[in-house]
Formats: structure tokens, C-alpha cells, sequence
């Protein structure tokens, strides 16, 4: 009996509830024995899920590619350059789609992460503790936009105001995709780059005061170099974010699968692709498996590139 | 003043106005969808289907669709969510197998919305024979809302001093007892949080309900979890991209009715976080 008032013990410590053991006691002595192996087990099974459904994921775009790879070599898919999914013959080179992420990518990187370590650093050191509140949750705001929002913003406000600005024949080009892709990326750059930075140990920022350095020179020359790992960790997830963003690509990029020259001209990334030409094809084609095989490449590029971050992060937490 | 006391003064300004430039559009965005949206939402426009091709009438389909898209991501997110998260602070130890589940949760979180909208397109409509209904929608969803809740739940758990934990052992408690009445229900308010979150997320997702869940156009309300539903993210990139001549007002309507949804979810949980810190016991 020590063991059920012990119990009871646990549970009011809990639930100061009224006594409720001693009618239940027979109840509860079955639910340990038998209840709670089955819990246990499920718990076990739960934690195991999130491996299999990576696996999963894995395996289905696998399979659906390897249908293709059936019937179009993979090096004609990895290294074409010509996405001509209805010609005939069609074609299947994936560099335009991935030419044309990269371009995307690279431009909303070199937009944000200066303003957006930027202004981690003066959330961080700068910004007295109401005004650090109120940027945080004005960041909040920003993560939690719908992306098709963004996207309803690019075709109606950003797109026809790039064009009239740069004189271009359209505003759906790779510009107007970076932009907002950049916008977006800011929250994780941020918040990441913000947790870097103020990890670094309170020590290092005391012995610079005490060596006499202003608080710049002390954020620029000490605690920004420590904290550079976190900081490439808040970059790489912010790539990560970008080459994975679908619906503002495909509303504002102008999905021309050919490959960029420039930024300024319509193109389309691999995401936009499997999200534009999904509908429009038949089951069990070459274009709707080529379509897995694209998903296959983004899978391997954003695995990559988190596991890379994750590294970084650990090396961070060090 | 002295030369490094002016850099520093430069170099704060500097950072001042990279961070204005972030937060002035973010306010403006904000403000120009309220300002070009409010004058459209009347109760018609909540509480009818949409009618003449779109181009009158209201959302509410999409509006009930996105509900239940969410209550269903919600359903089978919650409890593996939390279940691999109590797995991973009370019950695994740090292994080989630890670390693959650990890496899975980041690599998961990394997945683009699109190759869940695939996955879930291969996997539950096709494979498994669900069509394109509420259930596959909500269980792409929800696998994409795992990695969030997971690594809430569990940053909710380990939050929970470890005293609690050896006094219930000491008084002879097991293992899932200790879990279930001195670790979870402290745990609750972070899990609730994390959850909210990103249920909301789920929310505006388009990309993953693409091929497995979303109408076209259904002007009435799903009968089973078998059924297609429209989606508010889903119909205002319709309006917007598919469908020419939508009278301008009602696309920002629906782009605001969606922000304003997402935002409600957003407060919840920062009034749940607010209201729990402040009754929070160490």
C-alpha cells in the first residue's frame, strides 16, 4: 500500500485535488501494469516517427524519380539546359530551374543579411529594453505573413513599381522575387543571429569595457567575431528559407524556365515549378515524375544546407 | 568627444537605420492591406460563398476550410508532436539514435512546403487512396508542424526544474507518473505556445495544400474528412494569379481576413505565454 499513498502523494502534489485514491486504488494498480508499458511504447514509437518520416519522404520522391531516370538519363536531367516539358521530345534539363533559384537566392541573401545582422546587432547592444520588446514582436509580425500575401503585395504594388522605376518590360522578373524572398529570410536571420550574439559570455564584453574600448569597438572587434558561428548558422538557415519559399516565387518571378542572364528578367526556380506545372500534368507522365526528380534536387539542396547550419549551430553552442 | 566615441555614435546610427528599414515596410505593409481591405469586409463577405465566377459574393467556404484544415493539422501534430518530445527530454539517452532523431526534427523543419505538398500528394492521395481531401491536407500539414512543436515541447519540458522530477521518484512514483503529474502539466503553457504558433503557420501555408486539399472553387461546406475544401491562402492566390478581372477590393479583403486569422492565433499565444509566465512557480 506504501507505493499507492505515495501516489497520491505525487498526484496531489500535482493536483491539489481532493483525496481521489482510495476508490480508484485497484483502477490505478491497472493502469501501471498494464497502462503504462502501452504508454511508454508509444512514446518510444513517437520519438522514431520524425526519422521515419524523413525517411519517407525521402523514399516517395525517390521512387516517383526514379521513374523518370527510367526513361530519361539522369546526367540529360542534371546538367540539360533546356526545361521544354511539353515539346516534343520534351526536354528535362533542371539547370535553368536551378540557375534560376540561384540567382533568386543569392540576391535575396546579399539584400539581408546586412539589414538583417544589422539590426540583430541593435536589438542586442543598441536598443534600450522596451524599444528591443516592441522590434521583436514587430519581427514576430513579419514571420507570421502568409507568403501569399507577400506574393498578392509583389503582383499589385512591388511588381508595377519596380517596372515603372527601372523601366523594365515587366515587374515579374527574379528582382521582385528577392526582394520579398529577403524579406522573408529576415526573421530567422535575425532572431538566430540575435541569440548569437547575446550568448557570447558576459566575461568578454567586461574585459574589453576594462581594457578601455567604447561599446562599438567592443561590438565590432569582440563579441560580433565570437559570435560568427551563430551567425553563419542564421545565414545558412535563412538560404535554407529562401531556396524552400514557393508561392511568392511563383506569383512574381514571371515563370520563364530559361536560363537568367540577369536579375532583372523573368525566370523560375525549382520550387515554382513543381507548384506551376503540379496541375497541369498527367499522372504516371515523364513530366509529372521529372517534376519528383526537381523535388528530389530541392530535398538534397535544403538537407545540405541544414545540416551545415546545425553544425554551425553546434559548434555556436561551444 | 573623442574620435572613437564619434565612430561609435556613426556606427550606431548606421544600425538604427538598417533597422528602421526593415520595420517601416513591415508597418506599411500591414497598414496598406488594412487600409485597402476593411472597406470590403461586410457580413456578406464573411458569411456567404463566393458568387458570379468569384467576382462577388464572400469566402466563407475558404474561411471554414482553413478551420478545419487547422483542426485537423492540429489533431495529428499535438500528441506525436508532444509524445517525441517527451521522448526525447525524459526518456532517450544520448546515443547514436538520439542524434538521428535530433538531426531528422532539424532537417524536417528545413523541408521545403512544396515537397511536403509532393510528399503528401504521393503518399496520402495517391498511395494510400485518401483523394484529395481534408485528411491528406491536414496530415501534410501537420507533418510539416511537427519540427516546430517538437522543439517547443521540448524546450517547455527541460524548462521544468529537474527537483521536480527527483522528488516525485523519491516518493516512489514511476517513471510515466513523474512524467504525466510533475513534469507535463508545468510543461503545458510552453507546449501550448510552440503549438499555436505553429498551427497559425500552417494557417497561411499554400504550397503543402496545393495538390492535396484545395479547391478550385466549392461553394459549400465539406461533408467528411474525405472531402476537398476551399482554403484562404489557397483562394487568394487564385483570385490574385488565376482567375482576370477580381475586383481588387475583394483580393485585399481576403489577404486581410487571412492576416487578421493568422494574427489572432499569433496573440493567443502570446497572451497564453504573458499569463502563464506570470503564475509560473520558479
Amino acid at each position: 500500500m506504501a507505493e499507492n499513498s505515495s501516489e497520491s502523494a505525487v498526484r496531489s502534489y500535482a493536483k491539489p485535488r481532493a483525496a481521489e485514491a482510495g476508490i480508484f486504488v485497484p483502477l490505478n494498480r491497472l493502469r501501471r501494469r498494464i497502462g503504462e508499458p502501452i504508454i511508454e511504447l508509444c512514446i518510444k514509437l513517437s520519438g522514431f516517427v520524425v526519422v521515419i518520416f524523413v525517411f519517407l519522404i525521402f523514399l516517395f520522391l525517390l521512387r516517383d524519380s526514379l521513374s523518370l531516370f527510367r526513361q530519361y538519363s539522369v546526367s540529360k536531367f542534371l546538367f540539360g539546359t533546356q526545361w521544354l516539358p511539353i515539346s516534343d521530345p520534351p526536354q528535362f534539363g533542371v539547370i535553368p530551374l536551378l540557375l534560376g533559384s540561384v540567382f533568386v537566392t543569392a540576391w535575396a541573401i546579399f539584400i539581408c543579411v546586412p539589414l538583417g545582422v544589422g539590426s540583430a546587432m541593435f536589438i542586442a547592444e543598441v536598443a534600450p529594453k522596451s524599444l528591443k520588446h516592441v522590434l521583436k514582436s514587430l519581427v514576430e509580425i513579419l514571420a507570421s505573413i502568409p507568403s501569399v500575401v507577400l506574393g498578392f503585395l509583389g503582383i499589385i504594388w512591388l511588381g508595377p513599381f519596380l517596372r515603372n522605376t527601372f523601366h523594365l518590360p515587366t515587374g515579374m522578373c527574379g528582382l521582385t522575387g528577392s526582394l520579398l524572398l529577403a524579406f522573408m529570410a529576415l526573421p530567422t536571420i535575425i532572431s538566430i543571429s540575435e541569440d548569437a550574439l547575446v550568448g557570447v559570455p558576459r566575461t568578454y564584453r567586461e574585459a574589453a569595457y576594462g581594457l578601455g574600448a567604447t561599446r562599438w569597438q567592443t561590438l565590432w572587434r569582440i563579441i560580433l567575431p565570437a559570435a560568427s558561428s551563430g551567425i553563419l548558422a542564421a545565414v545558412m538557415l535563412g538560404i535554407g528559407r529562401v531556396v524552400g519559399e514557393t508561392m511568392v516565387v511563383l506569383m512574381v518571378t514571371g515563370n520563364a524556365p530559361v536560363i537568367p542572364k540577369s536579375i532583372l528578367q523573368p525566370l523560375r526556380t525549382l520550387t515554382a515549378t513543381i507548384a506551376g506545372e503540379m496541375g497541369e500534368t498527367v499522372g504516371g507522365s515523364e513530366h509529372y515524375f521529372a517534376l519528383f526528380a526537381v523535388g528530389l534536387v530541392l530535398f538534397a539542396i535544403t538537407f545540405t544546407i541544414n545540416f551545415v547550419a546545425d553544425l554551425f549551430l553546434r559548434r555556436a553552442r561551444k | 568627444m573623442n574620435g572613437a566615441k564619434i565612430r561609435q555614435n556613426i556606427a550606431f546610427s548606421v544600425l538604427g537605420v538598417l533597422t528602421l528599414l526593415i520595420v517601416v515596410p513591415i508597418m506599411l505593409i500591414i497598414l496598406y492591406i488594412v487600409i485597402n481591405g476593411a472597406g470590403a469586409i461586410t457580413w456578406q463577405f464573411l458569411t456567404e460563398a463566393p458568387r458570379n465566377g468569384m467576382k462577388a459574393g464572400g469566402i466563407f467556404p475558404a474561411i471554414v476550410g482553413t478551420i478545419l484544415l487547422v483542426i485537423g493539422t492540429m489533431l495529428f501534430s499535438l500528441p506525436l508532436g508532444v509524445l517525441s518530445a517527451i521522448y526525447l527530454v525524459e526518456y532517450a539517452s544520448d546515443d547514436l539514435f538520439t542524434r538521428m532523431i535530433k538531426l531528422s526534427v532539424v532537417n524536417l523543419s528545413g523541408i521545403p512546403s512544396i515537397v511536403y505538398g509532393l510528399f503528401g500528394f504521393t503518399a496520402f492521395v495517391l498511395f494510400l487512396h485518401f483523394g484529395t481531401s481534408i485528411l491528406a491536407g491536414s496530415l501534410t500539414l501537420a507533418i510539416m508542424s511537427l519540427p516546430v512543436i517538437i522543439t517547443a515541447s521540448k524546450e517547455a519540458l527541460e524548462s521544468v526544474p529537474f527537483s521536480y522530477r527527483e522528488i516525485s521518484l523519491s516518493l516512489g512514483a514511476t517513471k510515466w507518473q513523474t512524467v504525466r503529474y510533475c513534469v507535463l502539466p508545468y510543461a503545458i503553457p510552453g507546449i501550448l505556445t510552440g503549438t499555436v504558433l505553429s498551427l497559425s503557420r500552417a494557417a497561411g501555408e499554400t504550397a503543402p495544400i496545393l495538390f492535396t486539399v484545395a479547391a478550385f472553387y466549392l461553394p459549400r461546406l465539406p461533408r467528411s474528412a474525405f472531402d476537398q475544401v476551399m482554403a484562404l491562402p489557397y483562394h487568394l492566390y487564385v483570385i490574385s494569379t488565376q482567375v482576370p478581372n477580381i475586383p481588387l477590393a475583394l483580393s485585399f479583403a481576403t489577404a486581410l481576413v487571412l492576416i487578421a486569422l493568422v494574427f489572432l492565433m499569433n496573440l493567443v499565444s502570446i497572451v497564453l505565454r504573458a499569463h502563464y509566465r506570470k503564475k509560473r512557480l520558479w
